[in-house]
Protein backbone atom coordinates (compact mmCIF):
# COMPACT_ATOMS: atom_id res chain seq x y z
CA UNK A 1 0.00 0.00 0.00
CA UNK A 2 2.68 2.28 1.17
CA UNK A 3 3.97 1.72 -2.04
CA UNK A 4 1.19 1.22 -4.62
CA UNK A 5 -0.39 4.76 -3.82
CA UNK A 6 2.29 6.51 -5.36
CA UNK A 7 2.80 4.98 -7.81
CA UNK A 8 -1.05 5.89 -8.78
CA UNK A 9 -0.97 9.53 -7.68
CA UNK A 10 2.07 9.53 -10.27
CA UNK A 11 0.35 7.31 -13.26
CA UNK A 12 -2.94 9.82 -12.84
CA UNK A 13 -1.29 12.92 -12.55
CA UNK A 14 1.29 11.85 -15.36
CA UNK A 15 -1.88 10.73 -17.60
CA UNK A 16 -3.86 13.35 -16.82
CA UNK A 17 -0.76 16.23 -17.77
CA UNK A 18 -0.28 14.16 -20.87
CA UNK A 19 -3.79 13.88 -22.15
CA UNK A 20 -4.77 18.22 -21.08
CA UNK A 21 -1.33 18.82 -23.38
CA UNK A 22 -3.49 17.63 -26.08
CA UNK A 23 -7.44 18.17 -24.98
CA UNK A 24 -6.94 21.36 -22.87
CA UNK A 25 -10.81 21.49 -22.38
CA UNK A 26 -12.98 20.91 -19.69
CA UNK A 27 -12.36 18.73 -17.43
CA UNK A 28 -8.92 18.01 -18.33
CA UNK A 29 -7.69 21.33 -18.87
CA UNK A 30 -9.26 22.59 -15.08
CA UNK A 31 -7.71 19.10 -13.38
CA UNK A 32 -4.40 20.02 -14.62
CA UNK A 33 -4.50 23.71 -13.51
CA UNK A 34 -5.63 22.12 -10.64
CA UNK A 35 -2.99 20.07 -9.65
CA UNK A 36 -0.42 22.71 -10.89
CA UNK A 37 -1.33 24.90 -7.91
CA UNK A 38 -1.26 22.05 -5.54
CA UNK A 39 2.16 21.37 -6.98
CA UNK A 40 3.44 25.02 -6.16
CA UNK A 41 1.85 24.69 -3.05
CA UNK A 42 3.71 21.51 -1.93
CA UNK A 43 6.44 23.32 -3.26
CA UNK A 44 6.83 26.17 -0.86
CA UNK A 45 6.62 23.11 1.87
CA UNK A 46 9.79 21.83 0.62
CA UNK A 47 11.12 25.58 1.29
CA UNK A 48 10.18 24.39 5.09
CA UNK A 49 11.58 20.87 4.78
CA UNK A 50 15.43 22.28 3.44
CA UNK A 51 14.82 24.98 6.23
CA UNK A 52 14.43 21.82 8.60
CA UNK A 53 17.43 19.96 7.40
CA UNK A 54 19.60 22.61 7.34
CA UNK A 55 19.04 23.73 10.81
CA UNK A 56 19.59 20.06 11.73
CA UNK A 57 22.57 19.32 9.98
CA UNK A 58 24.60 22.48 11.33
CA UNK A 59 23.23 22.12 14.88
CA UNK A 60 24.74 18.60 14.76
CA UNK A 61 28.10 19.85 13.30
CA UNK A 62 28.28 22.12 16.08
CA UNK A 63 27.46 19.63 18.84
CA UNK A 64 29.85 17.19 17.42
CA UNK A 65 32.33 19.65 16.68
CA UNK A 66 32.77 18.27 13.11
CA UNK A 67 35.91 19.69 10.72
CA UNK A 68 34.66 23.87 10.35
CA UNK A 69 31.88 23.86 12.78
CA UNK A 70 32.56 26.99 13.17
CA UNK A 71 31.08 28.36 10.45
CA UNK A 72 28.04 26.55 10.89
CA UNK A 73 27.64 29.47 13.78
CA UNK A 74 28.27 31.65 10.87
CA UNK A 75 25.04 30.14 8.86
CA UNK A 76 23.11 29.93 11.72
CA UNK A 77 23.73 33.57 12.72
CA UNK A 78 22.52 34.51 9.06
CA UNK A 79 19.90 32.86 8.88
CA UNK A 80 18.56 34.27 12.09
CA UNK A 81 19.36 37.69 10.75
CA UNK A 82 17.68 37.42 7.09
CA UNK A 83 14.61 35.55 9.59
CA UNK A 84 14.18 38.47 11.96
CA UNK A 85 15.09 41.29 9.72
CA UNK A 86 12.35 39.59 6.71
CA UNK A 87 9.15 39.40 9.58
CA UNK A 88 10.29 42.67 10.79
CA UNK A 89 10.07 44.50 7.65
CA UNK A 90 6.78 42.93 6.32
CA UNK A 91 5.45 44.04 9.69
CA UNK A 92 6.80 47.42 9.57
CA UNK A 93 5.97 48.02 5.59
CA UNK A 94 3.51 44.96 4.64
CA UNK A 95 6.40 43.90 2.35
CA UNK A 96 9.94 42.98 3.41
CA UNK A 97 10.86 44.17 -0.36
CA UNK A 98 10.69 47.88 0.74
CA UNK A 99 13.86 49.74 -0.19
CA UNK A 100 13.71 51.16 3.40
CA UNK A 101 13.58 48.12 5.41
CA UNK A 102 15.81 46.47 7.19
CA UNK A 103 15.37 43.15 5.20
CA UNK A 104 16.40 44.98 2.16
CA UNK A 105 19.34 47.03 4.12
CA UNK A 106 20.98 43.44 4.45
CA UNK A 107 19.98 42.23 1.76
CA UNK A 108 22.38 45.08 -0.21
CA UNK A 109 24.80 45.56 2.20
CA UNK A 110 25.78 41.93 3.35
CA UNK A 111 23.59 39.27 0.93
CA UNK A 112 24.90 41.17 -2.05
CA UNK A 113 28.65 41.91 -2.11
CA UNK A 114 28.97 38.28 -0.80
CA UNK A 115 27.53 36.73 -3.36
CA UNK A 116 29.16 39.42 -5.95
CA UNK A 117 32.75 38.75 -4.79
CA UNK A 118 32.41 34.68 -4.06
CA UNK A 119 31.43 34.46 -7.81
CA UNK A 120 33.88 37.24 -8.95
CA UNK A 121 36.62 35.12 -7.76
CA UNK A 122 35.95 32.87 -9.99
CA UNK A 123 37.64 34.79 -12.88
CA UNK A 124 40.84 34.21 -11.23
CA UNK A 125 40.43 30.87 -10.97
CA UNK A 126 39.12 30.46 -13.89
CA UNK A 127 41.85 32.34 -15.83
CA UNK A 128 44.66 29.95 -13.81
CA UNK A 129 42.93 26.84 -14.76
CA UNK A 130 42.77 28.11 -18.41
CA UNK A 131 46.79 28.59 -18.67
CA UNK A 132 47.08 25.00 -17.10
CA UNK A 133 44.64 23.09 -18.88
CA UNK A 134 44.49 24.94 -22.53
CA UNK A 135 47.71 22.72 -23.82
CA UNK A 136 47.80 21.41 -27.06
CA UNK A 137 48.80 17.88 -26.31
CA UNK A 138 46.63 16.43 -28.59
CA UNK A 139 45.46 17.16 -32.23
CA UNK A 140 41.98 17.49 -30.20
CA UNK A 141 43.18 19.80 -27.31
CA UNK A 142 44.73 22.25 -30.13
CA UNK A 143 41.12 22.52 -31.94
CA UNK A 144 39.23 23.10 -28.70
CA UNK A 145 42.34 26.21 -28.14
CA UNK A 146 42.00 27.44 -31.05
CA UNK A 147 38.24 27.59 -30.93
CA UNK A 148 38.40 28.90 -27.38
CA UNK A 149 40.87 31.63 -28.50
CA UNK A 150 38.41 32.52 -31.52
CA UNK A 151 35.62 33.08 -29.32
CA UNK A 152 37.42 34.77 -26.70
CA UNK A 153 38.66 37.60 -28.82
CA UNK A 154 35.05 37.08 -31.00
CA UNK A 155 33.36 38.20 -28.08
CA UNK A 156 34.73 41.35 -26.80
CA UNK A 157 35.47 44.61 -28.73
CA UNK A 158 39.16 44.18 -28.86
CA UNK A 159 38.70 41.09 -31.38
CA UNK A 160 37.04 43.35 -34.06
CA UNK A 161 40.19 45.83 -33.23
CA UNK A 162 42.15 43.46 -34.54
CA UNK A 163 40.58 42.02 -37.55
CA UNK A 164 37.11 42.42 -38.42
CA UNK A 165 36.98 38.71 -39.33
CA UNK A 166 37.09 37.39 -35.72
CA UNK A 167 33.50 38.41 -34.58
CA UNK A 168 32.44 36.96 -37.63
CA UNK A 169 34.43 33.79 -37.04
CA UNK A 170 33.42 33.18 -33.54
CA UNK A 171 29.70 33.48 -34.18
CA UNK A 172 30.62 30.96 -37.02
CA UNK A 173 31.65 28.83 -34.38
CA UNK A 174 28.84 29.56 -32.06
CA UNK A 175 26.48 28.94 -35.16
CA UNK A 176 27.45 26.03 -36.92
CA UNK A 177 29.84 23.60 -35.34
CA UNK A 178 28.79 23.85 -31.31
CA UNK A 179 25.06 24.09 -32.73
CA UNK A 180 25.39 20.95 -34.59
CA UNK A 181 27.39 19.12 -31.81
CA UNK A 182 25.04 20.19 -29.12
CA UNK A 183 21.26 19.58 -30.77
CA UNK A 184 22.84 15.78 -31.08
CA UNK A 185 23.33 15.91 -27.37
CA UNK A 186 19.70 17.45 -26.86
CA UNK A 187 18.18 15.18 -29.36
CA UNK A 188 19.43 12.50 -27.15
CA UNK A 189 18.92 13.97 -23.73
CA UNK A 190 15.28 14.49 -24.39
CA UNK A 191 14.45 11.51 -26.23
CA UNK A 192 15.89 9.66 -23.17
CA UNK A 193 13.80 12.36 -21.07
CA UNK A 194 10.54 11.49 -22.56
CA UNK A 195 11.45 7.57 -21.88
CA UNK A 196 12.39 8.11 -18.17
CA UNK A 197 9.28 10.13 -17.73
CA UNK A 198 7.24 6.93 -19.45
CA UNK A 199 8.99 4.60 -17.31
CA UNK A 200 8.04 6.89 -14.37
CA UNK A 201 4.69 7.30 -15.30
CA UNK A 202 3.58 3.73 -16.27
CA UNK A 203 5.63 2.60 -12.67
CA UNK A 204 8.34 0.83 -14.18
CA UNK A 205 11.30 3.08 -12.90
CA UNK A 206 10.68 3.21 -9.20
CA UNK A 207 14.11 4.50 -7.51
CA UNK A 208 12.09 7.99 -6.65
CA UNK A 209 10.31 6.29 -4.51
CA UNK A 210 13.13 5.21 -2.10
CA UNK B 1 64.46 26.09 -13.76
CA UNK B 2 65.15 27.66 -17.04
CA UNK B 3 63.00 30.01 -18.71
CA UNK B 4 60.91 27.87 -20.98
CA UNK B 5 60.27 25.41 -17.59
CA UNK B 6 59.11 28.84 -15.76
CA UNK B 7 56.57 29.86 -18.44
CA UNK B 8 54.79 26.48 -18.37
CA UNK B 9 54.81 27.01 -14.70
CA UNK B 10 53.71 29.74 -13.85
CA UNK B 11 52.62 30.99 -9.97
CA UNK B 12 49.15 31.27 -10.33
CA UNK B 13 49.30 34.34 -7.43
CA UNK B 14 51.15 36.22 -10.95
CA UNK B 15 48.19 35.60 -12.81
CA UNK B 16 46.24 36.67 -10.79
CA UNK B 17 47.73 39.89 -10.32
CA UNK B 18 47.66 40.52 -13.94
CA UNK B 19 43.67 39.52 -14.60
CA UNK B 20 43.14 41.61 -11.26
CA UNK B 21 45.32 44.86 -13.26
CA UNK B 22 44.17 43.75 -16.40
CA UNK B 23 40.47 44.34 -14.80
CA UNK B 24 40.78 47.45 -12.90
CA UNK B 25 43.41 49.59 -15.01
CA UNK B 26 41.00 49.91 -18.03
CA UNK B 27 38.17 50.83 -15.21
CA UNK B 28 40.47 53.35 -13.48
CA UNK B 29 41.76 54.95 -17.27
CA UNK B 30 38.09 54.08 -18.24
CA UNK B 31 39.32 53.13 -21.49
CA UNK B 32 36.16 53.46 -24.45
CA UNK B 33 35.96 50.70 -27.18
CA UNK B 34 33.77 50.28 -29.68
CA UNK B 35 30.87 47.96 -29.57
CA UNK B 36 29.82 46.06 -32.59
CA UNK B 37 25.98 45.07 -32.49
CA UNK B 38 25.65 41.56 -33.20
CA UNK B 39 22.22 40.23 -35.01
CA UNK B 40 20.79 38.55 -31.74
CA UNK B 41 20.81 41.11 -30.28
CA UNK B 42 19.89 43.67 -32.71
CA UNK B 43 16.98 41.06 -33.25
CA UNK B 44 15.94 40.92 -29.77
CA UNK B 45 15.73 45.14 -29.69
CA UNK B 46 13.77 44.91 -32.18
CA UNK B 47 11.41 42.41 -31.00
CA UNK B 48 10.16 44.97 -28.62
CA UNK B 49 10.57 48.68 -31.06
CA UNK B 50 7.95 46.66 -32.91
CA UNK B 51 5.23 45.90 -30.46
CA UNK B 52 2.24 47.69 -30.65
CA UNK B 53 2.05 50.46 -27.89
CA UNK B 54 0.12 49.25 -24.88
CA UNK B 55 0.84 45.35 -25.50
CA UNK B 56 2.14 43.55 -22.17
CA UNK B 57 5.44 42.08 -21.39
CA UNK B 58 6.11 39.69 -19.04
CA UNK B 59 9.53 39.97 -17.43
CA UNK B 60 11.01 36.48 -15.20
CA UNK B 61 13.52 37.36 -13.18
CA UNK B 62 15.88 34.30 -12.62
CA UNK B 63 19.56 35.72 -11.33
CA UNK B 64 21.07 36.93 -8.13
CA UNK B 65 23.91 38.85 -7.34
CA UNK B 66 26.51 36.24 -8.48
CA UNK B 67 25.56 37.51 -12.25
CA UNK B 68 24.30 40.97 -11.90
CA UNK B 69 27.13 42.86 -13.15
CA UNK B 70 25.95 41.21 -16.45
CA UNK B 71 22.37 40.95 -16.29
CA UNK B 72 21.02 44.17 -14.43
CA UNK B 73 22.16 46.54 -16.86
CA UNK B 74 20.19 44.67 -19.58
CA UNK B 75 17.21 45.01 -17.14
CA UNK B 76 18.11 48.41 -16.88
CA UNK B 77 17.76 48.97 -20.81
CA UNK B 78 14.86 46.24 -21.29
CA UNK B 79 13.03 48.70 -18.72
CA UNK B 80 14.22 52.03 -20.56
CA UNK B 81 12.82 50.83 -23.68
CA UNK B 82 9.83 49.22 -22.90
CA UNK B 83 8.68 52.15 -20.75
CA UNK B 84 9.76 54.64 -23.51
CA UNK B 85 7.33 52.25 -26.00
CA UNK B 86 4.81 52.70 -23.59
CA UNK B 87 4.27 48.82 -22.74
CA UNK B 88 3.13 47.44 -19.87
CA UNK B 89 5.60 45.60 -18.21
CA UNK B 90 4.44 42.61 -15.83
CA UNK B 91 7.40 41.36 -13.39
CA UNK B 92 7.44 37.99 -11.53
CA UNK B 93 10.80 35.25 -10.79
CA UNK B 94 11.64 32.03 -10.06
CA UNK B 95 14.80 32.64 -7.92
CA UNK B 96 13.71 33.91 -4.52
CA UNK B 97 17.14 35.29 -3.38
CA UNK B 98 17.41 37.72 -6.46
CA UNK B 99 14.10 38.77 -6.29
CA UNK B 100 15.02 41.98 -4.19
CA UNK B 101 17.55 42.77 -6.62
CA UNK B 102 15.44 43.02 -9.51
CA UNK B 103 13.41 45.39 -7.23
CA UNK B 104 16.15 47.55 -6.12
CA UNK B 105 16.70 48.23 -10.17
CA UNK B 106 12.80 48.45 -10.98
CA UNK B 107 12.62 51.57 -8.46
CA UNK B 108 15.59 53.14 -9.92
CA UNK B 109 14.39 52.71 -13.94
CA UNK B 110 10.31 53.58 -13.01
CA UNK B 111 11.58 56.63 -10.88
CA UNK B 112 13.89 57.64 -13.72
CA UNK B 113 11.22 56.82 -16.57
CA UNK B 114 8.23 58.64 -14.56
CA UNK B 115 6.23 54.99 -14.77
CA UNK B 116 3.59 54.12 -12.54
CA UNK B 117 2.99 51.37 -10.29
CA UNK B 118 -0.06 49.23 -11.13
CA UNK B 119 -0.48 51.12 -14.33
CA UNK B 120 2.23 50.83 -16.30
CA UNK B 121 3.76 48.08 -14.47
CA UNK B 122 3.64 45.61 -11.61
CA UNK B 123 5.46 43.09 -9.97
CA UNK B 124 3.96 39.86 -9.21
CA UNK B 125 6.61 38.18 -7.10
CA UNK B 126 7.93 35.39 -6.17
CA UNK B 127 5.78 32.06 -6.39
CA UNK B 128 7.35 28.85 -5.27
CA UNK B 129 6.75 25.47 -8.29
CA UNK B 130 9.05 26.81 -11.04
CA UNK B 131 7.60 24.43 -14.34
CA UNK B 132 4.33 24.46 -13.03
CA UNK B 133 3.97 28.16 -12.14
CA UNK B 134 4.86 28.66 -15.75
CA UNK B 135 2.42 26.08 -17.43
CA UNK B 136 -0.58 27.58 -15.36
CA UNK B 137 -0.21 31.24 -16.22
CA UNK B 138 -1.44 29.69 -19.23
CA UNK B 139 -4.63 29.31 -18.17
CA UNK B 140 -5.44 31.97 -15.97
CA UNK B 141 -2.49 34.40 -14.01
CA UNK B 142 -4.64 34.25 -11.00
CA UNK B 143 -4.22 31.12 -9.93
CA UNK B 144 -0.89 32.19 -8.93
CA UNK B 145 -1.06 35.67 -8.42
CA UNK B 146 -4.16 36.96 -7.18
CA UNK B 147 -1.98 39.59 -5.23
CA UNK B 148 1.28 41.79 -5.96
CA UNK B 149 4.77 41.46 -4.06
CA UNK B 150 2.76 43.42 -1.25
CA UNK B 151 0.02 41.16 -0.98
CA UNK B 152 -2.32 43.32 -2.67
CA UNK B 153 -5.16 42.23 -5.16
CA UNK B 154 -4.09 42.10 -9.06
CA UNK B 155 -7.83 43.05 -9.59
CA UNK B 156 -7.29 46.48 -7.80
CA UNK B 157 -4.76 47.49 -10.52
CA UNK B 158 -5.68 48.91 -13.58
CA UNK B 159 -3.44 46.71 -16.22
CA UNK B 160 -4.10 43.51 -14.46
CA UNK B 161 -7.89 43.95 -15.56
CA UNK B 162 -7.12 42.56 -19.66
CA UNK B 163 -4.88 40.11 -18.64
CA UNK B 164 -5.39 36.55 -17.83
CA UNK B 165 -3.09 34.21 -19.85
CA UNK B 166 -0.72 34.30 -22.26
CA UNK B 167 -3.01 35.21 -25.29
CA UNK B 168 -2.84 38.77 -23.34
CA UNK B 169 0.67 38.62 -22.99
CA UNK B 170 2.98 39.64 -26.19
CA UNK B 171 6.23 39.17 -24.96
CA UNK B 172 8.22 37.01 -22.28
CA UNK B 173 11.88 38.22 -21.67
CA UNK B 174 14.11 35.84 -18.86
CA UNK B 175 16.52 37.04 -17.42
CA UNK B 176 18.15 34.26 -16.56
CA UNK B 177 21.93 32.61 -14.96
CA UNK B 178 20.67 29.04 -15.02
CA UNK B 179 18.26 26.77 -17.33
CA UNK B 180 15.37 28.89 -16.62
CA UNK B 181 15.17 30.49 -20.34
CA UNK B 182 15.25 26.57 -21.98
CA UNK B 183 12.31 25.48 -19.52
CA UNK B 184 10.49 28.93 -20.52
CA UNK B 185 10.98 27.66 -24.17
CA UNK B 186 10.33 24.36 -23.32
CA UNK B 187 7.11 24.48 -21.57
CA UNK B 188 5.72 28.10 -22.41
CA UNK B 189 6.51 29.43 -26.02
CA UNK B 190 6.15 25.67 -27.70
CA UNK B 191 3.17 24.95 -25.89
CA UNK B 192 1.41 28.28 -25.49
CA UNK B 193 2.74 30.16 -28.78
CA UNK B 194 4.07 33.27 -27.49
CA UNK B 195 6.98 35.51 -28.36
CA UNK B 196 10.05 35.64 -26.29
CA UNK B 197 13.81 36.53 -26.11
CA UNK B 198 16.12 35.75 -23.61
CA UNK B 199 18.78 38.03 -21.85
CA UNK B 200 21.31 35.43 -20.15
CA UNK B 201 24.81 35.14 -19.07
CA UNK B 202 27.53 34.54 -21.22
CA UNK B 203 28.18 30.73 -19.79
CA UNK B 204 24.62 30.14 -20.51
CA UNK B 205 24.11 32.44 -24.35
CA UNK B 206 25.66 29.09 -26.30
CA UNK B 207 22.79 26.81 -24.82
CA UNK B 208 20.18 28.74 -26.52
CA UNK B 209 21.49 29.60 -30.08
CA UNK B 210 19.34 26.04 -31.33
CA UNK B 211 16.21 27.68 -30.23
CA UNK B 212 17.32 31.15 -31.63
CA UNK B 213 17.68 28.71 -35.27
CA UNK B 214 15.04 27.28 -34.56
CA UNK B 215 12.86 30.13 -34.46
CA UNK B 216 11.84 29.44 -30.99
CA UNK B 217 13.03 32.90 -29.47
CA UNK B 218 13.35 35.91 -31.54
CA UNK B 219 17.07 37.05 -29.83
CA UNK B 220 20.02 36.12 -27.24
CA UNK B 221 21.23 38.79 -25.36
CA UNK B 222 24.35 37.16 -23.85
CA UNK B 223 27.07 38.11 -21.12
CA UNK B 224 28.33 41.30 -20.65
CA UNK B 225 29.30 41.65 -24.43
CA UNK B 226 25.38 41.42 -25.03
CA UNK B 227 24.13 44.05 -22.76
CA UNK B 228 27.01 46.52 -23.38
CA UNK B 229 25.31 46.00 -27.53
CA UNK B 230 21.58 46.33 -25.79
CA UNK B 231 22.97 49.56 -23.79
CA UNK B 232 24.18 51.53 -27.02
CA UNK B 233 21.06 50.46 -29.09
CA UNK B 234 18.75 51.67 -26.42
CA UNK B 235 21.10 54.97 -26.51
CA UNK B 236 22.11 54.99 -22.72
CA UNK B 237 25.62 53.24 -22.83
CA UNK B 238 26.23 52.26 -18.79
CA UNK B 239 27.90 49.93 -16.81
CA UNK B 240 28.18 47.56 -19.24
CA UNK B 241 30.02 49.04 -22.21
CA UNK B 242 32.12 50.76 -19.75
CA UNK B 243 33.17 47.34 -18.25
CA UNK B 244 33.54 45.76 -21.97
CA UNK B 245 37.08 47.79 -22.20
CA UNK B 246 37.78 45.48 -19.12
CA UNK B 247 36.53 42.28 -20.34
CA UNK B 248 39.18 42.52 -23.64
CA UNK B 249 41.95 43.50 -21.76
CA UNK B 250 41.42 40.25 -19.45
CA UNK B 251 40.78 37.79 -22.64
CA UNK B 252 43.62 39.31 -24.05
CA UNK B 253 45.92 38.51 -21.44
CA UNK B 254 44.30 35.22 -20.37
CA UNK B 255 45.05 34.57 -23.99
CA UNK B 256 48.35 35.45 -23.59
CA UNK B 257 49.16 33.30 -20.49
CA UNK B 258 47.90 29.95 -22.43
CA UNK B 259 49.97 30.91 -25.54
CA UNK B 260 53.40 31.43 -23.41
CA UNK B 261 52.43 28.32 -21.34
CA UNK B 262 52.36 26.42 -24.41
CA UNK B 263 55.61 27.57 -25.81
CA UNK B 264 57.24 26.75 -22.37
CA UNK B 265 55.45 23.15 -22.66
CA UNK B 266 56.08 22.14 -25.83
CA UNK B 267 60.15 23.50 -25.87
CA UNK B 268 60.62 21.54 -22.56
CA UNK B 269 58.96 18.28 -23.70
CA UNK B 270 61.36 18.53 -26.50
CA UNK B 271 64.19 18.87 -24.29
CA UNK B 272 63.22 16.11 -22.63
Amino acid sequence: MKRDIPLIITFLTGFLCVIAFFIPHPPFGDLQQRFLVWYAIVAGFTMILGLDSLVKYNVKKITQHKPGWQYSYVLLFGLALVLVTGFQSWFKYNTPFELRSSFMYSYIHIIVPLQATMFALLAFFISSSAYRAFRARTFEATLLLIAAAIVMLGRVPIGEMISDKIPLRSDWLLNVPQLAAKRGIQVGVYLGGVVMSLRIILGIERTYLT
Amino acid sequence: MGIFDRLANLDRRLIFLVIGLAVAVPIILKIKMPIRISSEVRSAYETIENLPEGSVVLASMDYDATSAPELTPMFRSFLRQCFRNKLKVVYTGHLAIGMPLAQFDLDAVTEECGAVYGVDYINLGYRPGFTAVMIGIGREIRDFFAVDYKGVPVDSFPMMKDIHNYSDIALIVDFAHGQTAEYWIQYVVSRFGVKMFACVTGVMAPTLYTYLQSGQITGIIGGLQGAAEYEVLVGQPESAAFGMPAQSIAHLFILAFIVFGNIGFFITRRKK
